[in-house]
């Protein structure tokens, strides 16, 4: 039995799944696929049901999973073949190329302010601007910056083998680290456990054409609401909508978009939009004082610890209007967006002209789940989601010895839900190395 | 007055028979709205197209009553659109074929202006009007 | 050898703008439509009961008239609408029939014992198709731009902003009709394309123009069709085109007779294709409209 772990994912649940197995005094091996750690937790404002700010409670963890002596963190690499079984799993790591030296980069940020070079930031879900060369966020750990072969100019003209383009980091940065030569590369890592944390994207809005199909300006995933409202933002915090930047007045939010659809979308309720729908609602009316949102579902869903009562609050301190009835057109009528929905409680269609419109998608395993799945021997299912040893009583195992998995690669779940897997995937793991080592 | 629910009324004949002539399983209907939300002619409706699944899921035959049955116009977007694929125009059917079948006579064809009958397509009167006909 | 072409009842009276622009437009293109030798109404609406046979007996016999036309002994062959209406009946017809072969059967047993189709029966196997349908799959849209290139003088379409508006049973449901996406659908904006037009998408496209209710209730039409005309001309459209005669009364009729409404013409997609082609006035079968689109097509020379 080799007594280190492997953590496929660095979002909440693999770094507090790494933390919990290193602070034990076993090494971990943390890969992520991102260029730095934090997952989709990294891009919220504040979190349900207590409105912390997001970035508050995490930095941390994720500085301390940076520091730690215990963990040998691979970001921007991913997972690309795993052989072996349990007390031996041989673990072969792409690790992409960045174009930039880790080694020698110091993070002091000169190369994106004069990279001349924009694009949509993924991080921001459209509502914000990266440079070709970039990190995730100011607080990104390790705050080390990569290059994307699709911006970057340099890197196109070399594709293209003209004459030589821009260069521009290479020029400024005072330590030299830009290496427009550098090459993916490929270590390998022996593991006795592997722990798999690799969450949730969103549906793509393309497959919702009644709703815009991705084509309205203003009508933004929440996500990308999310990124409006925080304070680190690309608008400092103000919501401002992203066609003409005005501050929105009327803001509609669609929930289910994608979600209990087993005709259009997937089957299963996301679990997490109801709590977060009511927390930006919130939150929006705390920037906007004369601002009124609108929340079409069909059920409320607020199980969890306070969760009821956040509803109240929203519906009844802070006068978010709720209808109840699904969303079946939203189509743009000038500079605003008109929202066809229903209130089947008093028995009216409901038409709402909207300044922002942002919709609930729904949660789908992360892109390379199945990849991951494939080079693990594990069972996927039919939502593409994992599958518990046990549903009930074994829910982080994954039926294959020395292999668990926590977090919303199980399923939707919300943070308290995920770090508390994540530990109970940790404590597995100790078990094992116990048992066995 | 209080709508009276039982087994009587939710297994009943009633029931049965929406479904066997719609084909529809009506408990497949979570009410969540949408057909309601996308209906062209809502307008026009006393009753929300949702709300007539529900009286029908119910067993409640005042649905039998309403006019929604009657000014649908087939357009077939709730049912396109429909996250659980439940067909509410075969319902509507179900619902005017029965309401026929006792007597339940909603329109005087007979008294439809003669310039309208000589100005409209006739698709519009087959169409209209084969409702009207079992 | 065209395609057996069923014309239904409206197309054959009136709406024959429709049946001859499009007649002419089939023979011009090389793709001709073989009227059916036998047929009667389609029914206009698809029976939504499931057990409602009687009203299948009807586009079952025009399915087995287009076998006679077709392949006789194996059943197989097509038969083409331009009415988006009868393309719905049959097309879902041949679907539910499929379906349920017992209906089939009992379908069947009927129509054969019938004088006029005695010994007869429907083997289920013909192909319902749209004319769009064939202007795309089997000509294709470069084909039909090179057509409408080559075509004698001046394109009086070119550049004309036309809103494509598609109704609702030409799309609707999907699953059976299976021709465009009815919440995103592209066919006739690239008919639109290939023939030098400006496609002009708005949200409305398909959204019910009120249908049949033109009979009972006369007011439900009027306030959909004007909405829908509204947002086209909004979008910058100057003339807006159809699959469907019922659709097409609406939106001329409420046009012409509501005040607020901008004066579009609405076209069948027949007659602009006959128009584009250079094809003879009497092709293009213009008469008969409530808002004339005769001046979108004359020539400065020509006023």
């Amino acid at each position: 039995m080799i007594n280190r772990a492997l953590v496929i994912g660095a979002g909440i649940a693999g770094i507090q799944a790494a933390l919990d197995i290193a602070n034990s005094g076993h090494e971990v091996v943390l890969v992520e696929r991102q260029p730095s750690i934090g997952g989709h937790m990294a891009q919220l404002s504040e979190t349900f049901p207590t409105l912390d700010c997001s970035q508050c409670i995490m930095t941390p963890r994720t500085v301390e999973v940076g520091h730690h002596d215990n963990i040998k963190l691979y970001t921007y690499s991913e997972v690309e073949e795993i052989t072996g079984g349990q007390g031996d799993f041989k673990v072969k790591i792409r690790r992409k190329a960045s174009y930039v030296n880790w080694d020698l980069c110091t993070g002091c940020g000169v190369c994106q302010e004069k990279c001349p070079w924009k694009a949509p930031a993924e991080f921001d879900r459209g509502v914000g601007i990266r440079k070709a060369i970039y990190t995730l966020s100011p607080q990104a750990v390790p705050n080390k910056p990569v290059v994307n072969p699709e911006v970057c100019v340099r890197l196109k003209s070399m594709a293209e083998g003209g004459k030589l383009k821009c260069g521009a980091c290479l020029k400024f940065c005072p330590i030299n680290a830009i290496d427009f030569e550098q090459q993916e590369t490929f270590v390998e890592e022996h593991v006795g456990a592997v722990v798999v944390a690799t969450g949730y994207d969103l549906f793509p809005q393309m497959r919702l054409p009644e709703y815009g199909g991705g084509k309205i300006p203003d009508v933004i995933d929440a996500l990308a609401f999310e990124r409006l409202l925080a304070a680190s933002g690309p608008t400092g915090g103000k919501v401002k909508r992203p066609s003409d930047g005005k501050e929105p007045k009327e803001i509609v939010f669609v929930q289910c978009s994608g979600s209990r659809d087993p005709e259009h979308g997937v089957p299963y309720c996301s679990k997490i939009c109801c709590m977060y729908t009511a927390k930006q609602a919130i939150l929006y009316r705390h920037r906007v004082h004369d601002g009124q949102p609108y929340v079409f579902y069909i059920d409320i869903r607020a199980g969890g610890k306070g969760y009821e009562e956040f509803i109240n609050r929203a519906q009844e301190d802070e006068g978010v209007v709720y209808l109840r009835g699904k969303v079946s057109k939203i189509y743009r009528d000038g500079d605003k967006v008109m929202v066809w929905g229903s209130d089947t409680l008093s028995g009216r269609k409901v038409e709402i002209a909207a300044d922002l419109v942002i919709l609930s998608l729904a949660a789908l395993p992360a892109e390379g789940t199945s990849e991951v799945q494939r080079s693990l021997g594990l069972d996927a299912d039919k939502n593409g989601f994992y599958i518990s040893a046990d549903g009930e009583l074994d829910p982080v195992s994954a039926g294959v010895p020395g292999v668990f998995i926590a977090g919303a690669g199980l399923g939707p779940k919300d943070i308290p839900e995920t770090v508390a897997q994540a530990s109970g995937a940790a404590a597995k793991v100790l078990t094992l190395f116990r048992q066995v080592g | 007055m209080r709508t009276k629910i039982s087994i009587e009324t939710v297994m009943g004949a009633f029931v049965k028979d929406i479904e066997l002539i719609s084909g529809q399983d009506l408990l497949a209907c979570n009410q969540c709205g949408k057909c309601s939300s996308g209906c062209p002619v809502v307008d026009a409706l006393d009753v929300l197209p949702s709300a007539i699944l529900r009286l029908a899921q119910l067993g409640i035959e005042d649905v039998l009553e309403a006019q929604t049955i009657w000014t649908c116009a087939s357009c077939l977007t709730c049912v396109s659109r429909c996250p659980k694929d439940v067909d509410l125009p075969r319902v509507m059917e179900a619902l005017r074929t029965i309401a026929m079948q006792r007597g339940i006579q909603p329109v005087d064809v007979a008294a439809v202006p003669d310039e309208l009958v000589a100005d409209l397509p006739q698709m519009a009167i087959i169409g209209g009007f084969r409702k009207f006909s079992i | 050898m065209g395609t057996p072409y069923f014309p239904g009842c409206t197309l054959s009276t009136k709406a024959k703008s429709f049946d001859v622009s499009g007649r002419a437009v089939a023979e011009a293109l090389g793709m001709p439509l073989d009227e059916l030798t036998d047929w009667q109404c389609c029914g206009a609406t698809f029976p939504l009961s499931t057990d409602n046979s009687m009203a299948l007996i009807a586009p079952a016999r025009i399915l087995i008239q287009a076998e006679q036309q077709g392949d006789p002994q194996t059943g197989t062959g097509k038969v083409a609408t331009l009415c988006a209406i009868c393309y719905n009946v049959l097309k879902r017809t041949n679907v539910a029939l499929r379906e349920r072969p017992e209906q089939l059967e009992r379908i069947n047993w009927f129509i054969s014992t019938d004088t006029t189709t005695q010994g007869l029966t429907y083997h289920s196997k013909i192909e319902v198709v749209h004319f769009l349908e064939m202007l795309r799959d089997d000509l294709g849209w470069d084909a039909l731009r090179q057509k409408v290139e080559e075509a004698n003088g001046q394109n009086r379409v070119k550049g004309l902003k036309v809103a494509p508006y598609y109704g609702c049973l030409l799309l609707r449901p999907p699953d059976e009709m299976g021709l465009d996406d009815p919440e995103a659908p592209v066919i006739l904006s690239d008919f639109l394309r290939a023939l030098g037009a400006e496609p002009v998408e708005f949200a409305f496209q398909s959204e019910c123009c009120g249908s049949y209710l033109a009979a009972s209730k006369p007011d439900v039409p009027q306030a959909l069709s004007n909405t829908i005309i509204e947002q086209a001309a909004q979008a910058g459209a100057q003339a807006i085109v159809t699959a469907c005669p019922l659709c097409q009364y609406n939106l001329d009729k409420r046009a012409a007779t509501a005040r607020s409404t901008a004066k579009l013409p609405t076209l069948y997609f027949t007659q602009l294709l006959a128009i584009a082609l250079g094809l003879s006035e009497e092709a293009w079968a213009l008469d008969g409209h409530y808002i004339d689109p005769a001046p979108l097509f004359a020539v400065k020379s020509e006023i």
